[in-house]
Order: structure tokens, then sequence, then C-alpha cells
């Protein structure tokens, strides 16, 4: 036994939280992108920590984990084609500008 | 009874013609359109007669044509004993009015032709004269006294629509309201009675009600308001229905008025089929009328008597001669009422003559449907020569217009009952019938008949003889396709008072030979050629009599000319009473009170959103902290559970 | 010895996701963001290695840190000016996202350590093989993932699509 279990997911908490931080502060809309990245990513240490120390004979989170990863990178280009087109119609990315349906 | 089975398709089409012509009317030329309703009309006519020859020569059974009912479905049924039903009846006096209907129905379709060439909404107009036909031929062959209901308030709707047929004339729209709410008021009256009625009967038909089965006395027996049973208070409300329809005073004030619509309109609306649906009514609930609630019959009589003298006065100073032939429907109708109101007993036979009336009243109906459609086209052919309704801008048209002069004289002759046309054999059954139940009542309706001889005189000669007034261009002769239903009518005018009435419509069913009685008749008819000679006298040549004949009677010719001033009582009695003193304040309770609280309930409503609407931000930022915030709380929550 | 090798190794990566994820968030210059999310990814994958998931932290490193991060870097330097600065955070709204953030990181972390987990059974050296994985990739039995795979795949070629439509100029 060399690393305990919980450290891993200390880790990932505080990932997680620095995520949900910088989700709910920063104007700029890849900055958010970023954030939301780093919940992704702790959540998928999560998964991999979980299924190597509790169920090692088995590939759920390993499964998991691998096909987050994918839908990561598809959820990165569409959100990323969407800013582009944001930058393209009101040539900045800054979500208090983006007040076309606001109040 | 099988054989009447097509008889629903005396219903079912004039419906599919006016769904046609209302929905897809507009799409057709007016010839086709006109073509259409007139042909699909045409098929209804002879069906009808197909029905009437079969129905008077199926065998008699005890001396009396069996009551048919070759439908009858339910259609909505509340309770055990509250049902509805929808059908088809068939009995003397209502395959007489599917006679009386589709013909002159059909006539009107035929003039209307000629007389509504080239107008605009001319599709609309048979569409609507569809839906009036459709609906009067529902109310005659109601099963049940709800069916007539609900075909009741149906014509009232059409001749409405019918009305305001030119809508676009202020007039025109005035006169339909006043009609409807007229007789949408008088039938307020006729909904408490049915429902009285029925609440006491426990039931709507009419063969369960007049057969005898049920007595109102006996069941509505003890129960009395302001001192007049709850039998005679159903009654009466029934009746008031039909005086409403019928154009009885004192809610006759529509019909002048409803002569804003197209003469052929005029014709079959309000002066052959839908004003007679109160006499309908009437002879329907006879037998409930004249053993249970004599002392209705009564008053019916009352009523009848007064409109009858009323309207010919009326009508004997009228000089727009729609008018003058809309009060003299009104005074012909009372007629057939009075005739109703007299009967005493139901027996007609050679011993007893107390049903003499509903035979006279209905025989009366079926000529008086003839002449006064006949006196109606005529009327229209004239306006249409002439282009107004006031008698002094017509004068010497008998040159121009023989045709329409020789038809309209022998209406003339029948309505003011000089044989041997029809209105006369008619006309001497009902004063023969008044006379019966006592001389006073058969000298007032002889009077009566007297001043109808006198005014449909005065209108004939004022129209075709008299001092020629001075016309833009010279007035001709109608088209054919007005002619010829004048021609028509004209014919059965002459001939139909020869038909054996008595052997098809009587109170008991029985048949009955008309005899005449030569006192009464020939009363009759000298009081008739009175009028006629004093008509003759003042308006044949142009002279000043009838100014100074008017001058010498100055008020009562004044009182009669605004109609005694009925229409400013009502108008006196709405506006000044109860429009100041009972809706004003009701509608000040609605603007301030009921509106208030919506009003109040929609700023609250405002204000309070306009507060909060900070929370809707839209910025997802937020959102998402208020979301996290809820989970945070939620799994502190359980936390602090477990 | 390998122990304390492997300890100090993870303390690193520790330390490095945990500062370089703090400075990805609280960075006022996007493109060190951006950076600091790449030195983040890559900590992780290490974390994978050392789980003996050598595969996954491969996949990890090609997509996350070769591929989305490429793609963050671009579209970083197609909106922004280099060197521009976002503007400073209000206040409020960081006291609001702190309070947030550490309110949630100790509830978490308080459930975590209260939590009783099943027994370990970490067994180290269990790498799984890449046939194994593969077979368990396009495998239809129970715990194989065909289904999930063709679903990824039909998403993925959904992304293309909607790409392609949203980022195209009209």
């Amino acid at each position: 036994m060399e690393i305990p279990m919980i450290y891993y997911v200390v880790v990932s908490t505080i990932m997680f939280f620095a995520g949900v931080y910088g989700f709910v502060t920063r104007k700029n809309l890849l900055a958010i992108l970023i954030s939301l990245e780093l919940m992704l990513n702790a959540v998928d240490i999560n998964f991999v920590v979980f299924n190597r120390y509790l169920f090692p004979g088995q590939l759920e989170g390993f499964f998991f984990t691998l096909f987050a990863v994918a839908i990561a990178a598809a959820e990165t280009a569409i959100a990323i084609a969407i800013i582009i087109n944001i930058y393209r119609n009101i040539k900045n990315i800054k979500v208090d500008n983006l007040d076309k349906m606001k109040y | 009874m099988e054989i009447f089975n097509y008889s629903f398709i005396i219903l079912l089409l004039p419906m599919l013609m006016f769904v046609t012509l209302g929905l897809c009317g507009h799409k057709m030329s007016h010839r086709t359109a006109g073509m259409l309703g007139t042909s699909g009309l045409f098929i209804i006519t002879v069906l009808a007669y197909i029905v009437a020859a079969q129905y008077f020569t199926m065998p008699r059974i005890d001396g009396v044509f069996a009551t048919v009912t070759p439908y009858n479905f339910t259609w909505l049924q509340f309770t055990e004993s509250l049902i509805i039903k929808l059908g088809i009846l068939l009995d003397p006096i209502s395959v007489m009015m599917l006679v009386v209907i589709t013909t002159v129905s059909l006539m009107v379709h035929i003039y209307s032709l000629g007389y509504m060439h080239g107008e605009t909404g001319f599709q609309r107009y048979y569409a609507f004269l569809s839906l009036f036909t459709f609906s009067m031929l529902g109310l005659v062959v109601a099963t049940n006294i709800f069916q007539m209901y609900i075909f009741w308030e149906l014509v009232g709707a059409s001749s409405y629509l019918l009305i305001g047929f030119y809508y676009t004339k202020q007039s025109a729209v005035a006169a339909s309201k006043k009609a409807f709410i007229v007789t949408r008021f008088a039938d307020l009256g006729f909904l408490i009675g049915i429902l009285l009625l029925s609440f006491f009967t426990k039931t709507f038909d009419f063969e369960t009600l007049t057969n005898g089965s049920v007595s109102l006395i006996d069941t509505a027996a003890g129960k009395s308001f302001l001192g007049i049973s709850a039998a005679s208070w159903a009654m009466a409300l029934i009746f008031m229905g039909g005086a409403g329809k019928s154009a009885m005073f004192p809610l006759h004030i529509w019909l002048p008025d409803a002569m804003e619509g197209p003469t052929p309109v005029s014709a079959l609306i309000h002066a052959a089929t839908m004003v007679v649906a109160g006499v309908y009514l009437v002879a329907r609930l006879f037998p409930v009328y004249v053993i249970q609630t004599p002392d209705v019959l009564m008053f019916i009589t009352v009523i009848g008597a007064i409109t009858a003298l009323y309207a010919a006065i009326v009508a004997c100073v009228q000089t727009d001669i729609k008018r003058v032939l809309a009060f003299s429907t009104i005074s012909q109708i009372a007629f057939m009422i009075v005739a109703l109101g007299v009967c005493t007993s139901m027996e007609l036979d050679h011993e007893g003559h107390g049903g003499l009336g509903y035979m006279a009243s209905m025989f009366h109906l079926f000529t008086h449907a003839m002449f006064k459609a006949l006196l109606f086209l005529g009327a229209g052919a004239i306006i249409h020569a002439v282009h107004s309704n006031e008698m002094s801008a017509m004068g010497g048209l008998r040159k121009y217009m023989p045709i329409t002069h020789i038809t309209f004289l022998i209406a003339c002759l029948a309505i003011a009952g000089i044989p041997p046309f029809s209105g006369f054999f008619s006309k001497d059954e009902i004063l023969a019938a008044a006379f019966d139940k006592s001389a006073f009542w058969g000298i007032w309706m002889s009077l009566v008949a007297g001043l109808t001889a006198f005014y449909m005189f005065r209108l004939y000669f004022n129209i075709f003889w008299g001092k020629e007034a001075h016309h833009e261009h010279t007035p001709h002769e109608a088209p054919k396709t007005m002619t010829i239903p004048l021609l028509f009518l004209a014919v059965v005018t002459c001939f139909a008072g020869f038909i054996p009435f008595g052997n098809f419509v009587t109170p008991t069913g029985l048949s009955y030979d008309i005899h005449l009685n030569w006192t009464v008749a020939g009363t009759s008819i000298a009081i008739a050629i009175i009028g006629i000679a004093l008509a003759t006298w003042l308006y044949m040549k142009p002279n000043d009599k009838p100014t100074r004949m008017a001058d010498s009677m100055r008020s009562l010719h004044t009182w009669a000319y605004h109609r005694f001033y009925f229409d400013e009582i009502y108008l006196f009695v709405t506006h000044k009473i109860i429009f100041r003193y009972i809706c004003a304040p009701i509608a000040w309770f609605d603007r301030h009170i009921i509106d208030g609280t919506m009003n109040l309930m929609a700023t609250a409503t405002q204000w309070a959103s306009y507060h909060i609407r900070g929370l809707q931000s839209g910025r997802l930022q937020s959102y998402a902290v208020v979301f996290l915030f809820g989970a945070l709380l939620v799994a502190f929550i359980v936390l602090c559970c477990m | 010895m390998e122990q304390v090798a492997g300890q100090i190794i993870f303390f690193l990566l520790s330390a490095v996701i945990v500062i370089c994820s703090i400075l990805a968030v609280t960075s006022r210059r996007i493109l060190r963001a951006a950076t600091y999310l790449l030195f983040v990814l890559f900590a992780t994958a290490g974390f994978y290695f050392q789980l003996d998931y050598h595969f996954l932290g491969a996949v990890q490193i090609t997509i996350y840190a070769g591929g989305i991060v490429v793609l963050f870097v671009f579209a970083i330097l197609l909106t922004s000016k280099l060197g521009e600065k976002s503007d400073k955070i209000s206040s409020t709204k960081r006291g609001w996202g702190l309070l947030a953030a550490i309110s949630g990181a100790a509830l978490c972390l308080y459930t975590l350590c209260t939590h009783d987990f099943f027994p370990s059974q970490y067994a180290a050296g269990g790498e799984w093989d890449m046939k194994a994985i593969g077979h368990m990739l396009m495998g239809m039995d129970k715990y194989q993932y065909l289904l999930p795979f063709e679903a990824i795949s039909v998403l993925l070629l959904a992304c293309i699509i909607g790409g392609i439509m949203i980022a195209r100029k009209r």
C-alpha cells in the first residue's frame, strides 16, 4: 500500500472547485471553457482512482474516462466553434456583452 | 311508418344547401348559386307534396289520420325522465305546414332569382333562405316541445340574418336587432313555460302531452302564483313565446321594422311562415289549452282581438306599402289566434261546434300564407319597378304592370273576403267560430274584417289607380322569374278555398264537412263590400276626400299614423327607466368593481414582476452560483439527516 | 525505494495540479491560463501512468494535451491580442465565487474523509494489456463496450458536421 486513495481524491476535489471558481468568476468565454475542462478532468481522475483502488478487476471507470475524454474533445470543438462565431458577430467574447436576450 | 322513411331528406337537403352555399357560395356565380338553391328547394317541395299525398291517402283509423313519427331518436339523455329527442312528427297540421312552407319558399326562391338579380351577397342570400327553410321545416315536424324550441331559435336567427341582409344600411341593422331582441325576450317566457310544463308533466313529447295521458291540471294541482294556477302560468308563458314570434300585441313592434329586409324575405318569413309559428304552437298544444286551461285560451282571445283591431286601424293610415302589408299580416295572424281562442271544446261535428275555430284557424293559416305571400311578392314587383316603398311614388300603375295588377287584385279580394277567393272561406269560418262563442267577438271580428277590406283596397287603389305619380323612367312589368310565382300563387289563391279542409284538419281528426253559415257569410260579404266601396269612393279618383276625412279625425289619424306611439313607449321604458335606473348602476358596478378587481390583480402582478425580474437576469454565471448553492444546501441537509 | 520514488512523484504531480489549476482560473492572461491547463492535463496523465493505466495516460496526452489545448490556443489567438489582460474581477463576484468554491470543497472533503470506502484492493502492476482493452471495447458481451463506442462515433460525426455548420462563414 503506497499512496492512500484519499490523496488522489483530495487533489481532484481541489481541482474541481478551482474549476467551479473559474466558471463563476471569469468573463472570457474561453476561460470559462478552460474551467469547465478542469472540472471534467477532476471527475475523470475520480473515476480512474475508484476503479483502480476499489474494483481493480474491472474496467468500468477506465472506459468511462475514455469516453469522457472523447466527449470532452467533441464538446470543446463545438464550443470553440460557437465562441468563434460569437466573436465574428460582436467582436469580443465576454459573457457580459452577450446581452441580446437579457434584462 | 316505413313509407315515410325518406322524410328526413326534407330536413337534410336544405341544411346541405345552406352549408354548401354558405361555405362555397362565394366561389360560385350568382346564377349557379341561385339555381342550386332553387332546384334543391324544388326537390324538397316535391317530396313534401309526396308526403302530403301519401299521408292524406292513408286509410283512416277510427275516422282519424294516425300520427306518424318516422324518426324519433334520443339526442340528449340527462336523467331517466329528462330526455331530449329529435325526430319527425307527421300529423295533419304538420303535413299541411310542410306543404305551405315548401310552396311559399319555392315561389320566393324563384322570385328572388329576378328580384335579387345582381345584388351583392346573392349567394349569401340563398344560403340564408335555405337555412330558414331548414329551421322552419324542423320547427313544424318537431316531435317534442324542446326540439321545437331549438328550431324556434333557429328561425329567429335566420330571420335576424335576413332582415339585416343589407347590413350596410343603418336602419336594417337596427331592425334586425329589434326583431331579434323582442323575439328573444318573448322566447324567455317560452322557455320558462316549457320548463314549467315539462316539470309538471315530466315530458316534452307533444304526443304524450296532447293525447290526454298526462293531465297538467292534475300534476300541477294546488300550485299557484299571484293567484293564478301554475298550469295557467305555464301555458300563458308558452303563448308569450308564440306571441313574440307572431307579433301579437304588445310584442308586435318588431314586425313593421322587419320590412327592412328584402321583400321576398318579408313574403316568406314575415308573412307566410315564421310569423305563423305562434299560431302553429298554440294549435300544436291545442288539446292542452282547450281542455286544461280554458282561462288562458280566453286571454289569448283577448290579446288576439286587440291586436287584430289595433293593427287594422294602423294599417289604414300607413303610407309605406310594405308597412301596410306588415300591419295587415299582424291583423290576419290575430284572426287565426282569435279563432283558436274562441274554441270551447275539441268537438267538431254536426252536434258540437266548439272546435270549429281550430279548423278555421288552420284553414286561414293556409290560405293567408298563399295570398299574403302573393301580396308581398306583388309589392316587391312594384317596388322593383318604381324604386320606392311610398304610396306617393306610385299611382296609376295598372297600365304598366298588368300581371302584377291582376294578381294583386286577386289577393286583395281574397284577403277582403270576397267569394269565391280563398280568403272568404277561411275568414268566414273564423267569423262563424267567433259568433259561436259570443256575439261580441263575432261583431268585433266582423268590424276588423271590414277594416281589412278597406285598407287593402286603399292600398290597391293608391298603387294602381289614383293620381299618376311622376316617374323617373317608365315603370315596366317585372321579369318572368318574378311573374311566374305571382301567377302561380294567384291561381292557388283563387282555388284554395274549395279544398275540403275539414276533411283533413280538425281538432279531433274526424272528418267534418264545411258548410257555409249564410247569415254569417252574408254579413261578412256585406261588410267587405262596404269597406271596398268606401275605399273606392275615397281613393279611386284623385280627390281631397281622404285629406278632409283625416282632418276631421285629426287626433285619431295622428295616433294611428304613429302606431299609437308604441315604439315610443318601449323606448321610454327601456331607455328612460330600465337603462337609467337598472343598467347604469350595473354598468357602473361592472366597470368599477368587477373590472377594478381584475385591474388590481393585473397591476399587482405587474408591480411584483417588475421588482423581481432581476432574478431572471439571463446571466448564466449567476444561475450557476444559485444552482451550486442549491445543490450544496441539499447535500448539506442530506448529510445532516444521515 | 521504489515506493518512496512513487510517493515523491505523486506529491510533485499533486502540487503541479493544485497550483496550476488555481493559476489557470486566476490568471488574467488567457494564453497563460491555457498553458496552466496544459500542465494540469499533463500532471493528470502522470496520475494515470502512476495508476498503471498507461493507455489512458497516452490518450489523455494525445487528445487533451495534444488536441484540445491546441484548439484552445488557436481560438485564443484568433479572439484576443497577445499580452491582453482581462478586466479585473469585481470583488462581489470574486466573493461569491470563493464562497461557492470553498464551501463546496469543504463539504466534499468532509464527506470524503468521513466516508468508509470499501477496503482497498490495490494491486500494483495490474496493468491491462492492449489486447484485453481492445476486446472489451469491441465486444458485445457483458462489461463490453461496443454500443457506447458506436454512440461516441456517431456523436463525433455529429460534432464534425455541427462544427462546420456553426463556424462556416455566411
